[in-house]
């Protein structure tokens, strides 16, 4: 009798690391890491006060300019604009015109897109309206070296292999500058719309 | 012979019964380790979708600033404002936060320092602009516009 109630004493604890293995699993699973994925931008440095700015003077045909007003409206190369995702394509041709079109950039080196928003512009349209002007750099730059703008945007500059693909798209010279930058301005807003 | 074959016969399972302990030990280290959320926010965060992002590999470089309407209009009104760690501060404040933040890296990685914007799709672009002026002052120029990923189309 006593023999057999040894053999059974402890119990069976196997399953008890299943168990904590479905915790740790769903552990896991739940918690989200902070993901800091975004639209990075590049502010200009604070103006020299001891120096005066710099009179450029633009050709105004190597502007693409976008306002948007408190409305929400935007107001593309002086002509209303409804739809936000149609800027893609109207910078793609801007940008690589080349000189064909009187009305549009000479080469992509002169290009500039020029995002000019209000004080009273909501935040979600500026976004979008960003967010279609560097899609449209993404592909240009993709389209040259036969990638996708997902592809091109996910090149690891620090890998040679890719930053060679890189520069190309950028058509880097020499000097190490590009001949087709991504020039994006955000133009100081206007204050017509209030805070 | 036969001595070996009893003895053999007693041992005959491996003791599992640290296997849970050692898994608990597993389970305990990611429950501690994994920081669910830094600050409390007291602002709205509904941010606005985007599709080109970018992934910021050096979490050390990035300091937050969270800027929206308060989640509690009755005491801190409807005016949308900047967040920076728990507290709310002006934008003329910014440029101390920056500063602070900037004293507790290495000298060499100053320049590169992040400075993330989660910016609620309601604020107006005013208030964001003051904060990049601030910013522009305190020579963080760096900015990451904090969208998550547009998944339609």
């Amino acid at each position: 009798m006593k023999r057999k109630d040894r053999g059974s004493a402890q119990i069976n604890s196997g399953s008890m690391a299943d168990i904590a293995f479905l915790l740790l699993i769903f552990f896991l699973v739940t918690t989200q890491i902070a993901t800091d994925k975004g639209i990075l931008i590049r502010l200009p440095p604070k103006p020299d006060p001891n120096e005066p700015p710099p009179d450029i003077k633009f050709n105004q045909r190597n502007i693409f300019k976008i306002l948007i007003n408190s409305q929400d409206d935007l107001l593309v190369e002086d002509e209303p604009l409804r739809d936000v995702t149609l800027l893609k394509d109207m910078v793609k041709a801007f940008v690589l015109n080349n000189g064909r079109d009187p009305n549009l950039s000479d080469s992509p080196s002169d290009a500039i897109v020029s995002i000019k928003a209000d004080r009273g512009t909501s935040y979600d349209i500026f976004i979008n309206v960003y967010d279609q002007c560097e899609a449209a750099y993404m592909e240009m730059y993709g389209e040259k070296v036969g990638l996708t703008a997902e592809e091109f945007r996910k090149l690891d500059r620090s890998d040679p292999e890719q930053k060679k693909l890189y520069d190309r798209a950028r058509e880097v010279g020499d000097d190490g500058k590009p001949q087709f930058p991504k020039q994006i301005s955000i133009a100081d807003p206007t204050k017509y719309g209030g805070n | 012979m036969s001595k070996f074959k009893k003895n053999s016969k007693a041992s005959q399972e491996i003791p599992t019964a640290a296997l849970p302990d050692i898994i608990f030990m597993l389970l305990f280290f990611f429950m501690v380790t994994t920081v669910l959320r830094e600050t409390t926010l007291l602002v709205e965060q509904k941010l606005p979708l985007a599709t080109q992002l970018k992934k910021i590999e050096r979490k050390s470089l990035v300091n937050y600033i969270y800027i929206g309407k308060p989640k509690n209009l009755k005491e801190f009104g409807s005016e949308p404002r900047v967040q920076v760690n728990d507290a709310f501060i002006s934008t003329k404040e910014v440029v101390q936060f920056v500063l602070t933040a900037k004293d507790k890296l290495d000298e060499s990685e100053r320049e590169q320092i992040i400075m993330s914007m989660k910016v609620d799709k309601e604020t107006k672009m005013g208030i964001v602009t003051d904060v990049q002026q601030e910013l522009r002052e305190a020579n963080a120029l760096k900015v990451l516009y904090n969208t998550p990923k547009r998944v339609d189309e």
